[in-house]
C-alpha cells in the first residue's frame, strides 16, 4: 500500500446520509476477481440516473476528497467501495460517521477515512459549495483539514489512532507486520482447546 | 473485574497485546466465499505466502450461484469464473470447499451453524457483513474485508482494538405472529442504522431467552444493519441441544468438557454496558421497512410517512430520497402497498423454521395471481429437510417457485432479480436502492408477513388473515 502523508486536492460535497456500499459499487461489479478498474462502477447508478448528481458536475470532476453525510459506508463488507473509489480517484473520504467494516478496510488499502465533527462537515459543505476550486488539505502528520477561507486559514482538527496513523505514513501492510509475531501465535496455538472443531476432514451427516 | 460474555470471548482469544498497538487475535474459523476472497488469495501468491491453517478454514459457493438448473455450468461467464476462481485457489491452498451441488453447499451463515463448526466462545471471521448471524452461539462473529481475508488466510490472526459493549435488553411475550425479526427490524428503527457503531451488541431478556436458535440467528445477523460489529447472545441449552450431534460437534467426553466451557459464557453480574436499550416484547408488532435503509421501518399498522414532519434536516433530506425510489406518497397506509415478488429466504430468514412458518400460512391456499413468491432455502441441507418434511409441496402446490440453495435474490449477483420499478417484500436484510436489482424497491419483513403478503398481493400482517388461528411461532 502507498504511505500517505498528505494530501491537498478540491472536494465534492456528498450531501448524502447513510450511503450505503451498495450505493458506491453494486454488486454486478464484484463479480470481478481483479483488485484495480473498479471506477465505471463508483456511484454508477446515481450517476446514470441523477444528472445533477454531485459527480457529474464538471467543476467537481477532478476532486480527489469526498465530504459526505453521516453513516457513510454501511452495508456490505465490500472492500471494493474503497477500491472504487480510489480508482475514481479519491484519497480521502470525510465524514462524521463510518461505518465499522468500511473504515477498517479503507486504513488497509490506503484511502484516508477522515472523522469531523458534522459542524465542520457542514462548514466544508458551505466553503467547497460556494467555491469548487478551494483547496482542502488533509494533513495525517499533523492531524488536520485545512481551507482558506477569504485570506484566512480555517483549521480543522481530527483524531485518528496513533497506530493507524503510523501504519498509513509508513505505507506498512500488516501481514508483514503480524509476521513478526509467528512465535506468539505458536504459542497460543499450542494452548487451544483439544475439541474445537476443524474443518478439514469434511464428517459425514 | 466483572465481564461481558463478548469481553470474555475476546480475551480469551489475546495472541499478543502490546500498548499503543491494536492486539492481535486468533481466529478459530475462517468461513470463505467467492466474492470476496479471489483478490487475498492473488496476494498470498504475489507474496509467496500460503494458508496458515486450511484445517479452520471452509468454503463455499453461495452469492453467484443460479438457484435453477444448478447442476449445468453458470451461464453468467463472470460469475463463472469468479466461481472457478474460488475451485482452483481451494484446491492450491487446500482448502475444504463446498461448491454448488454439494450436499454441504448453501449460504456461508447457514452452513456453518448447520454443520456445527459455529460453536460458542469461538472467533469467527469471514469476508461477509453478515457472519454476525454465529453470534448467536454465543461466537464473537464479524465481517471482514478483502485485506483482512488475506490476512487472516496467512496468519490465522487478526489486528483488532477492543470493541465497546452494548447491551439490547428485550423482556417480555412476543406477541402472537410476532417474530424475531419484528424485534430486530424495531431494534433498528430504534437506535438507528448507526446506534450499533464500535459496538458489539449482547442480547438479552427473557424474550431472547425463549428463542429458537434459527430465531437468535435472524436477530444477530441483522446486527450490522444497526451498525454495530457484531451480535451475540449467551449460549444456554438451547444452544447446547441444537449442536448436539452436529457434524463437527464435540462427541463423547470432548462434548461434556464443552458444555462445561460454555456454560462460563454468561456476562457476569455487575459487568459494565457502555450502552443499553430496553425493549418491551409486548409492545412489538409485525415490521416492515418504508425506505431505502433498515433504519427506515415501521409498524405494519402505520402509514407511510411525511418526511415534511422530520426536523433534522439530513434526515429529511434521507426520507425524501427513499419516498422517491420507492414510489411512495406520504399517508399511504403500509397494509395497502401492493407488491410484485415475495422473496423468501437469505442468510436472515432462509433456515428450516423460516420455511415451516411460512408454510403453515401457505398450507391449502393459494397466493395471489398477480404476485410472484420465491422460495429459496438457505442451503442444500435445509432443503433437504424442507422436501422431506413436504414443504416443497406446500409451496408449490400454493403457486410459490421451490429453488435451490444460495443467496439468489437478496442481491441479485445471480438471475434472480426485480426488474426496475418492480416491488418486493422480502425476508432478506437490506432494502438499498436497487440491491435486489436496478430500479427494484424492497420492504424487508419477516417470513409470516411474507407468506401473508404472497395471498393478498399486499403487505399484510399474518393476524390480518386468520387472527383466532395464531399462536406466537418465536421466529
Ligand atoms: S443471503 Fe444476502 S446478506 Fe446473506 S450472505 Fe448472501 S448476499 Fe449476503
Amino acid at each position: 500500500m502507498d504511505a500517505f502523508t498528505t494530501h491537498t486536492g478540491t472536494a465534492a460535497p456528498l450531501r448524502r446520509t447513510n450511503v450505503d456500499t451498495d450505493q458506491i459499487i453494486p454488486a454486478e461489479y464484484l463479480k470481478r476477481i481483479t483488485r484495480t478498474g473498479f471506477e465505471d462502477g463508483l456511484f454508477v447508478s446515481w450517476r446514470t440516473n441523477e444528472p445533477d448528481f454531485v459527480l457529474n458536475r464538471p467543476e467537481y470532476a477532478d476532486a480527489s476528497i469526498l465530504v459526505a453525510g453521516p453513516d457513510f459506508g454501511t452495508g456490505s463488507s465490500r472492500e471494493h467501495a474503497v477500491w472504487a473509489l480510489m480508482d475514481g480517484g479519491f484519497r480521502v473520504v470525510i465524514s462524521s460517521r463510518f461505518a465499522d467494516i468500511f473504515r477498517n478496510n479503507s486504513t488497509k488499502a490506503g484511502l484516508l477515512t477522515v472523522l469531523l465533527p458534522q459542524a465542520d462537515v457542514e462548514a466544508l459543505w458551505t466553503a467547497i459549495e460556494a467555491d469548487p476550486t478551494t483547496e482542502v488539505t488533509v494533513d495525517l502528520q499533523a492531524k488536520e483539514v485545512t481551507h482558506e477561507l477569504g485570506g484566512d486559514v480555517v483549521r480543522m482538527p481530527f483524531d485518528i489512532d496513533d497506530y493507524t496513523r503510523w501504519r498509513l505514513l509508513e505505507g506498512l501492510d500488516d501481514v508483514g507486520l503480524t509476521e513478526r509475531h509467528l512465535a506468539d501465535i505458536e504459542a497460543y496455538e499450542a494452548t487451544r482447546k483439544p475439541w474445537l472443531p476443524k474443518a478439514l476432514p469434511a464428517l459425514p451427516a | 473485574m466483572p465481564k461481558t460474555l463478548a469481553e470474555k470471548v475476546y480475551d480469551a482469544h489475546v495472541v499478543r497485546s502490546a500498548a499503543g498497538e491494536p492486539d492481535l487475535l486468533f481466529i478459530d474459523l475462517h468461513l470463505v466465499h467467492e466474492v470476496t476472497s479471489p483478490q487475498a488469495f492473488d496476494g498470498l501468491r504475489a507474496a509467496g505466502r500460503t494458508v496458515r491453517r486450511p484445517d479452520l478454514t471452509m468454503a463455499t459457493e453461495d452469492h453467484n450461484v443460479p438457484t435453477l438448473d444448478i447442476l449445468k455450468p453458470i451461464a453468467d461467464p463472470v460469475s463463472r469464473a469468479q466461481v472457478e476462481a474460488l475451485r482452483r485457489n481451494a484446491e492450491e491452498f487446500g482448502i475444504r470447499l463446498a461448491p454448488m451441488g454439494d450436499r454441504d453447499q448453501g449460504i456461508v451463515h447457514v452452513i456453518g451453524p448447520q454443520l456445527g463448526l459455529t460453536q460458542p466462545g469461538m472467533t469467527i471471521v469471514c469476508g461477509d457483513s453478515h457472519t454476525s448471524t454465529h453470534g448467536a452461539f454465543g461466537a464473537l462473529a464479524f465481517g471482514i474485508g478483502t485485506s483482512e481475508v488475506e490476512h487472516v488466510l496467512a496468519t490465522q490472526t487478526l489486528p483488532q482494538y477492543r470493541p465497546k459493549q452494548m447491551a439490547v435488553t428485550v423482556d417480555g411475550e412476543l406477541p402472537p405472529g410476532v417474530s424475531a425479526k419484528d424485534v430486530i427490524l424495531a431494534v433498528i428503527a430504534q437506535i438507528g442504522t448507526g446506534g450499533g457503531q464500535g459496538h458489539v451488541i449482547e442480547y438479552r431478556g427473557s424474550a431472547i431467552e425463549k428463542l429458537s436458535m434459527e430465531a437468535r440467528m435472524t436477530i444477530c445477523n441483522m446486527s450490522i444493519e444497526a451498525g454495530a460489529k457484531a451480535g451475540l447472545i449467551a449460549p444456554d441449552q438451547t444452544t447446547f441441544d441444537f449442536l448436539r450431534g452436529r457434524p463437527h460437534a464435540p462427541q463423547g467426553a470432548d462434548w461434556d468438557a464443552a458444555v462445561e466451557y460454555w456454560q462460563t459464557l454468561r456476562t457476569d453480574e455487575g459487568a459494565v454496558f457502555d450502552r443499553e436499550v430496553r425493549i418491551d416484547a409486548a409492545s412489538l408488532t409485525p415490521f416492515v421497512t418504508w425506505g431505502t435503509n433498515p433504519g427506515q421501518g415501521l409498524p405494519i399498522s402505520a402509514s407511510v410517512p411525511d418526511p415534511a414532519q422530520i426536523a433534522d434536516e439530513n434526515d429529511r433530506r434521507d426520507a425524501e430520497g427513499a419516498l422517491a425510489y420507492m414510489g411512495l406518497t406520504p399517508g399511504t397506509p403500509l397494509r395497502d402497498i401492493e407488491v410484485d415478488t415475495v422473496f423468501l429466504g437469505s442468510c436472515t430468514n432462509g433456515r428450516i423454521e423460516d420455511l415451516r412458518v411460512a408454510a403453515e400460512l401457505l398450507r391449502g391456499k393459494h397466493i395471489d395471481p398477480d404476485t410472484r413468491m420465491l422460495v429459496v432455502p438457505g442451503s442444500v441441507g435445509v432443503k433437504a429437510q424442507a422436501e422431506a418434511e413436504g414443504l416443497d409441496r406446500v409451496f408449490t402446490e400454493a403457486g410459490a417457485e421451490w429453488r435451490g440453495a444460495g443467496c439468489s435474490m437478496c442481491l441479485g449477483m445471480n438471475p434472480d432479480q426485480l426488474k426496475p420499478g418492480e416491488r418486493s417484500a422480502s425476508t432478506s436484510n437490506r432494502n438499498f436502492q436497487g440491491r435486489q436489482g436496478k430500479g427494484g424497491r424492497t420492504h424487508l419483513v419477516s417470513p409470516a408477513v411474507a407468506a401473508a403478503t404472497a395471498l393478498t398481493g399486499k403487505l399484510t400482517a399474518p393476524a390480518d388473515l386468520e387472527p383466532a388461528e395464531l399462536t406466537s411461532t418465536g421466529v
